[in-house]
């Protein structure tokens, strides 16, 4: 009997040893958990949300299909234009920031120097403490009654009353971004210091030889050479730039008078406090074609070989 | 949902008869007869909103306690932030599935009535029993007829002030009407006490006051039919008032949140806020003596009365919904009725030192109202305090203009200077309008 068992149990497992023997079968078994992964974490829930967008649905009511028309309202919605004014704004001048000093902060570290593994542990740390308790921290430095930056300059004699850093529109946006471009320097400083690793210094020396100096150097080694990985770099951060809420969310809630509400704010606050989940998604939803072109954009536009090798594009 | 039990009739029968309050002989218990008991081998689970005081849970727990001891129900007591709260029961309310029992804010229970259980027999037993409910109270917990949600109580919100300020500004108290208020603001300020009223986003605190401003002087968002009257020559009265006010705040105020105002308080930078009682909690409680003195240099007063002749004050409001999905409702109402009769409301509104407000008539006579006389402006603020969207309906076209701060941002904007009263009033019609469109 166990003999017999045995020998059916060798033959059904030859039959799946020969399916899997398949090369098509194979590939599909091995891509089936990462594939399942992202059609229930991924697909499903920006489908169920661009789906929303195009109902009324409400809190506790599922709601029908109405079309464009949570679209249509919102076009015609200032609150809503201003948001998108808001984070298109944001992003790009903290972008620019970000990548900016973030560069400058990674040539530097790129330089040898005393604890050098110290101090690049120390320039992460920023990007390491939770969002939330960073913009608690700012909330704080940037209040009316008891910003720090304030009351130092009141003490050092500089000014006479107090910043109003968050009250008026345009000083809350740049207060707002000056937040966000410190959490985010860390994260392009270290991202492009791996990348200034990867040049090989072979390169300096023979562009040295050739009398480069020190900007022709930049500009032709390092900037082609740092060009893939900063495409990358650049479509994340743009992401998390442009999806940004917790700090706008915990310093200001929008205000004032909706001069700092992003898209991703207002969705929220349209959605859930506000209960219309319908025109939520849809506020969400219309952040997606930015996102892709932001996407495409660093992608097509700057990883171009020919511009990465030192030429020009045709 | 429109069934009358025999006992719902019954009930409502004898509550005509009789005139309540427990609070005199007692001769009324025998009328208001609580009989449902909760379902054999029942547990719930329960879910309010994050203590603000350290007596308000520890008493809840206590009570809670006393409840699973007398009617063997097992009770799971759970605290969400306040912001999170709102979030949390709606989703339980989408997906069917979570607490039985969900202590929630203003209309959440218009959001989803069809998935609340009816809980008139428990509201019309503690409003028979304890001299009835207030008439916000039947604004926020009835629809069509029925009671869908017991109100828990109000944290209330009143004139905050600095006695020896406002003496040194000649006043001996908060004038209750408009020009007198605005005497004393500008008064305050001259001597560097300035006033200070949240204009930022902050949920609580900048809806408060503002509507009442609104109110005040006869302006509204919508009228008993729901449409849209924000733009009228009343509104833009409160605006211009607003403007004169707003020159009397300390600066920085467009931005501030919730806890802003508590801090500048007990900082001593502003001589006058509208507040909770959580301020003189707080400096009555701190470790630190010069704080404690602001406590004793502290008292409340309503907010003033504009040319409409009686109070438009708006405040928190906390009722208690069962979800339909709960497979013990009978144990759930009888939880909410538990904690409603007078042995365990009256310790645990004194442990919570008065920050939420009772919402049933005979509770008036609570000894925390009296323990101490600067409790006592919080005393009625049910009994006089309108709903969120006076004149209209509560619902979900009520619900997203209030989260979209429709009735502030107006308001800051004409404080800003970034928009005249009329251009302010037309753009607040116009967002409140995207709502009630449908």
């Amino acid at each position: 009997m166990a003999i017999l068992v045995q020998r059916n149990g060798v033959r059904r497992g030859r039959t799946l040893l020969e399916l899997l023997d398949d090369r098509r079968v194979l590939s599909f078994l091995f891509m089936l958990p990462a594939g399942g992964l992202l059609l229930i974490f991924l697909t499903y829930p920006l489908g169920l949300g661009i789906w929303l967008g195009f109902t009324d649905t409400k809190i506790g009511r599922p709601g029908i299909f109405t079309g464009l028309e949570n679209y249509v309202s919102l076009f015609q919605d200032s609150v809503f234009l201003l948001s998108v004014f808001n984070t298109i704004l944001y992003t790009s001048v903290a972008t620019v920031l970000k990548f900016g000093l973030g560069l400058w902060l990674a040539l530097l570290l790129n330089n040898s120097m005393p604890f050098k593994a110290f101090i690049r542990a120390i320039v992460l740390l920023p990007y390491i403490v939770p969002t939330v308790l960073s913009a608690i921290a700012f909330w704080w430095i940037y209040d009316a009654q008891f910003s720090i930056i304030s009351y130092v300059l009141v003490e050092l004699g500089w000014i006479d009353t107090y910043i109003d850093f968050l009250g008026q529109p345009n000083a809350a946006r740049a207060s707002l971004i000056a937040a966000n471009v410190w959490r985010g320097i860390p994260f392009v400083a270290i991202c492009l210091l791996a990348g200034l690793q990867t040049i090989s210094p072979s390169l300096y020396e023979a562009a040295a030889i050739d009398g480069a100096n020190a900007w022709n150097r930049f500009r032709h080694v390092t900037v082609p050479m740092l060009m893939p990985i900063l495409s990358v770099v650049l479509t994340f951060s743009v992401l998390f730039t442009f999806t940004d809420f917790q700090l706008i969310y915990a310093i200001t809630r929008g205000g004032p008078v909706n001069a700092t509400h992003l898209m991703a704010t207002l969705a929220f606050q349209r959605a859930i406090p506000g209960g219309q989940l319908g025109e939520g998604a849809a506020i969400a939803t219309a952040m997606i074609p930015f996102l892709i072109f932001a996407t495409l954009f660093s992608y097509y536009g700057l990883q171009r070989r020919k511009w990465q090798q030192g030429g020009r594009d045709d | 949902m429109i069934n009358i039990t025999r006992r719902d009739t019954l009930k409502i029968g004898a509550g005509a008869a009789a005139g309540a309050t427990l609070f005199g002989t007692g001769a009324l218990g025998a009328e208001a007869k609580w009989e449902s008991k909760p379902e054999k081998g029942a547990s719930l689970r329960v879910l309010r909103p994050a203590k603000f005081v350290q007596g308000d849970e520890t008493l809840w727990l206590e009570n809670t306690k006393k409840f699973e001891a007398q009617t063997g129900v097992k009770v799971r007591v759970d605290s969400e932030g306040w912001e999170d709260l709102r979030p949390k029961s709606a989703v339980a309310a989408n997906v069917g599935k979570g607490p039985d029992i969900v202590y929630g804010w203003y209309d959440d229970a218009h959001q989803y009535p069809e998935k609340l259980v009816d809980v008139t027999d428990v509201a019309t037993y503690l409003g028979n029993k304890y001299g009835g409910w207030f008439d916000v109270c039947k604004k926020y917990g009835m629809r069509r007829n029925r009671w869908i949600s017991v109100p828990l109580g109000a944290p209330g919100s009143k004139i905050n002030y600095r006695i020896s300020w406002v003496k040194e500004a000649g006043f001996d108290s908060v004038p209750r009407d408009l020009p007198g208020f605005l005497k004393l603001c500008q008064a305050l300020k001259a001597k560097g006490h300035p006033a200070g009223f949240a204009l930022g986003n902050a949920v609580g605190d900048a809806n408060g006051w503002c509507h009442w401003l609104v109110w005040s002087h006869g302006g509204k968002m919508v009228d008993d039919k729901d449409n849209v009257v924000i733009n009228s020559p009343q509104t833009v009265a409160a605006l211009e008032y607003v403007k004169e006010l707003y020159a009397t705040f300390i600066p920085g105020t467009l931005s501030w949140l919730d806890p802003s105002n508590n801090k500048a308080f007990l900082d001593g930078q502003v001589g006058l806020t509208g507040n909770g009682i959580s301020i003189y909690y707080a400096a009555k409680t701190s470790q630190d003596p010069a704080i404690r003195r602001i406590a004793d240099d502290m008292d409340h007063a309503q907010y003033p009365i504009g040319p409409v002749g009686r109070p438009t004050e708006v405040n928190l409001v906390v009722p208690a919904m069962i979800f339909k999905y709960s497979k013990f409702p009978n144990a759930a109402k009888d939880y909410i009725r538990f904690m409603m009769e007078e042995e365990q409301y009256a310790p645990w509104a004194t442990a919570s030192i008065g920050y939420f407000s009772h919402p049933l008539a005979a509770y008036d006579k609570l000894p925390i109202w009296t323990a101490d006389p600067k409790h006592t402006p919080y005393r009625d603020t049910m009994r006089t305090m309108q709903w969120t969207s006076y004149s209209g309906s509560l619902g979900y076209a009520s619900a997203g203009v209030l989260a979209d701060f429709v009735m502030v941002n107006m308001v800051a904007s004409v404080c800003s200077g970034s928009k005249s009263p009329k251009d302010a009033a037309a753009e607040a019609q116009k967002r409140a309008e995207r709502y009630y469109k449908v």
